[in-house]
């Protein structure tokens, strides 16, 4: 496995106006120096990819990802027109750009990459990439704001992305073109008359600086639905760039930050923050939102079964770590009983198993994971009950493993288990697959074997094994 | 010189998906239909006015988004391709379009005049919005009448839907009085569905029909009460319920564009005609005419 990294982060304002005009009011300049500075640094850094999180591209179906080598036109702004027009012609990684959309998918994402001529790129990407990838030296990647989308969504947006640059083993600089407050003045004003829509603008903005001064990405992330409802047009659902970014940077509290430039642009709120992944050791997060590895959403609503979902689900790498089950128990002690914390708890006051002479029951086993509690292959519902896609073979061999864990535990070996009786709760659907890990596993042990179909099992799981050894002295 | 008039008002919303299932020689993609019930709404639509000789189409598009006044397209002329950014895979449209920049100014210049904020357009590398672009084609596809396109002022985002309706309804003041002063026969266009709440999953085959439909109930019954009081005559209980609408039915009339129109033509007491009624990727479109040239006596 390569060790890809995001090595260096920043926040950039969206407007055009560092592009076209800086000359015309000093904090534009400032904003415009900082994005030089800016360029300067991520070409020092010998990034090799720039990944544009903007908030100006709107999606609907899912996160669409630029994926046109060479997207070349003339972009006007809608607003600032009379600025003049950015003619571009970007370098696009369109290879990150399909493999980021698959490892999306891969997630439980709606995503796909979109490669036409003549594609309007947005005017936050291409301020971003115009100023701070100048020569086009360094190749680049854009994602879209899905205006649904909420903060599982997005954080998986993130790590998805961070998938690719590890297997790429990439250097990675990841952009959010966005604005801190985005109210503008509704009325034209002159150059000179620009400033910071309103007090309580400035001192929000302020604060949410002072944060990634310190590092405190996570903090400004979980900020987000405040920052929403405090300094934000309400133009879509939820302030996201920051829950991307902290993603992309591991929701951590401790980067070194630098605010390069803040300034007014027609009022609204812009800046240029340098979030550097070298710890700053001011503090670690307190962090009290859940995380997710993957997304499984509203992204159904069509009643379609995603063929993608079901060619595509979880898998043991990625596994899903909401398990949305009951509550979990220490495995009871007694004569005989066999625990290990390599397995998963029990959800009830029952051992691991329990050995009986030269014979080892065990405890129903499913496919959770020790530790985290994740199922590898998914959940088969959520928390509501609502059907999720998920791989029962990543589930039968997680069962195995843990079949494992608990025989070796007791000093005994698979080729051990004499009996095994296998509760699957869709037998039309998983028998097969199923079928073909047990061939590969336990069907070369030779235990004898009965399989039931069953309604429901405690947790959101799929199959499960109750499995007797023979262990003589 | 004659009093100018308005001819029609039409509510005439903007989804690619209906250029797209049409399948006309300007956009790249190719469809196998879908959609039918609207499009053949607009073919009703057509001919109702196939026989009203006007000068020009007056259109206010909801994604030509503008945050900082409301502004007009200011150049005779505009061609170019239109990609919808949010499905490109539908629309890539060669679009060639002609503006009435006179009677444009002329809105403008009233606009301004009760003091709201106004800009023409005057860069000739604009690209005109997809919005625009597919109404104008789907309300006439021969694009042989100059249009004047007005932006969407998002006020609604920046303050509230009684907000964006007092500024919209002085905008369909100013609309109207620069349209009677002109001399022309002219069109009006709001381009917007009603409710605005979008599936997020596509079907593997775009136009397929059998997964298409509202996206809720309480959708469904917003759309309805609506259209119903376009049919009896009642535009000014749209404006009184438009803040409710609009947030419940997250419609997209949080552009402007509906107030606007109903303004424009002097808030209707006479029926609409609903030529078509049918849902896109789960939100709600009507195509619906006021037709005024029936009810409103030209001083000609």
């Amino acid at each position: 496995m390569s060790s890809g990294e995001v090595v260096a982060s920043f926040v950039v304002p969206v407007h055009p106006h560092t592009v076209l005009a800086p000359g015309q009011n000093p904090g534009w300049q400032r904003l415009r120096d900082a994005l030089d500075e800016a360029a300067q640094t991520i070409q020092d850094l010998e990034a090799d990819l720039i990944i544009v999180y903007s908030t100006t591209w709107p999606s609907i179906i899912g996160h669409q990802i630029q994926a046109d080598p060479n997207p070349e036109w003339v972009m006007v702004d809608h607003d600032f027109h009379d600025l003049g027009s950015i003619p571009y012609s970007f370098n696009i990684d369109a290879e990150f750009a399909h493999a980021w959309d698959e490892a999306n998918r891969q997630r439980g994402l709606q995503s796909r990459c979109v490669n036409y001529k003549g594609f309007p790129i947005d005017v936050g990407s291409v301020v971003a990439l115009t100023l701070l990838n100048p020569d086009n030296a360094i190749p680049a990647v854009i994602v879209s704001s899905n205006m649904y989308a909420n903060r599982s969504e997005t954080t998986v947006l993130a790590k998805s992305c961070l998938d690719v640059i590890k297997a790429q083993g990439r250097r990675a600089v990841a952009i959010t073109a966005m604005s801190l407050s985005n109210r503008m003045f509704t009325d034209f004003i002159s150059p000179d008359e620009d400033k910071i829509h309103s007090l309580k603008d400035d001192e929000w903005n302020r604060k949410i600086l002072e944060f990634l001064e310190q590092g405190r990405l996570e903090d400004v992330g979980q900020l987000s639905r405040t920052i929403q409802q405090q300094i934000r047009v309400q133009k879509v659902v939820a302030f996201k760039p920051m829950w991307w970014l902290s993603a992309m940077n591991g929701n951590r509290n401790d980067l070194t930050g630098r605010v390069m430039a803040y300034e007014a642009i027609h009022g609204a709120g812009g800046a240029v923050v340098h979030l550097d992944p070298t710890s700053s050791g001011v503090g670690d997060k307190e962090y009290d939102e859940d995380d997710v590895e993957y997304y499984h959403g509203e992204r159904d609503v069509l009643d379609t079964v995603e063929e993608e979902e079901v060619e595509n689900p979880p898998t043991a790498d990625a596994p899903n770590e909401s398990s949305n089950g009951p509550d979990l128990w220490e495995p009871t002690e007694a004569k005989g009983s066999v625990n290990t914390t390599a397995a998963p708890k029990p959800v009830g006051a029952y051992p691991h198993a329990r050995r009986v002479g030269d014979m080892l029951f065990l405890s129903g086993v499913g496919p959770r994971q020790p530790g985290t509690n994740a199922i590898p292959g998914g959940p088969i519902h959520d928390e509501n009950g609502d059907p999720l896609p998920y791989d029962i073979k990543a589930q039968t061999h997680a069962v195995v493993d843990n079949v494992k864990r608990i025989v070796e535990e007791a000093g005994a070996s698979m080729d051990q288990v004499v009996d095994v009786t296998t509760f699957l709760v869709d037998m039309k659907r998983d028998f097969q697959g199923y079928n073909e890990v047990w061939a590969e596993t336990l069907g070369k042990v030779g235990p004898t074997r009965t399989t039931l179909a069953i309604d429901a099992l405690p947790t959101p799981i799929a199959v499960e094994m109750k499995v007797i050894v023979h262990m003589p002295e | 010189m004659a009093k100018g008039q308005i001819v029609a008002g039409c509510l005439a919303p903007h989804p690619p998906h209906l250029v797209y299932a049409e399948n006309p020689p300007q956009n790249e993609p190719v469809a196998e239909g879908g959609w039918e019930q609207l499009r053949w709404g607009y073919e009703r639509l057509r001919a109702s006015l196939a026989d009203i000789d006007y000068d020009a189409i007056v259109l206010l598009s909801p994604h030509w988004q503008t945050y900082v006044g409301t502004h007009f397209l200011g150049l005779d002329h505009f061609e170019g391709l239109s990609v919808d950014p949010i499905f490109p895979n539908l629309f890539r449209y060669h679009y060639n379009m002609n503006v009435d920049v006179e009677l444009a100014k002329a809105i403008h210049d009233e606009a301004e005049a009760a003091g709201l904020p106004v800009k023409m357009m005057e860069n000739p590398d604009f690209r005109v919005d997809y919005g625009t672009i597919t109404t104008g084609h789907l309300f006439n596809p021969d694009w042989d009448k100059p249009l004047v396109v007005i932006s969407s002022n998002r006020s609604t985002a920046y303050y509230s839907v009684e907000v964006m309706q007092e500024i919209m309804i002085e905008l369909g003041k100013v609309t109207r009085k620069a349209i009677e002063a002109s001399g022309k026969r002219v069109v009006v266009l709001a381009s917007n569905s009603l409710s605005h709440r979008h599936f997020t999953t596509e079907s593997e085959v775009p136009e397929d029909m059998s997964k298409e439909h509202i996206t809720s109930h309480a959708m469904h019954l917003w759309d309805m009460r609506i259209i119903d009081y376009m049919r009896s005559g009642q535009a000014q209980r749209i404006l009184d319920e438009m803040p409710e609408f609009t947030e419940q039915a997250i419609a997209e009339s949080d552009g402007g564009g509906l107030s606007w129109l109903l303004s424009t033509l002097d808030v209707p007491d006479y029926p609409a005609i609903l030529h078509g009624y049918g849902t896109i990727i789960g939100t709600g479109n009507a195509v619906v005419e006021w037709p005024c040239h029936a009810h409103e006596v030209s001083e000609a």
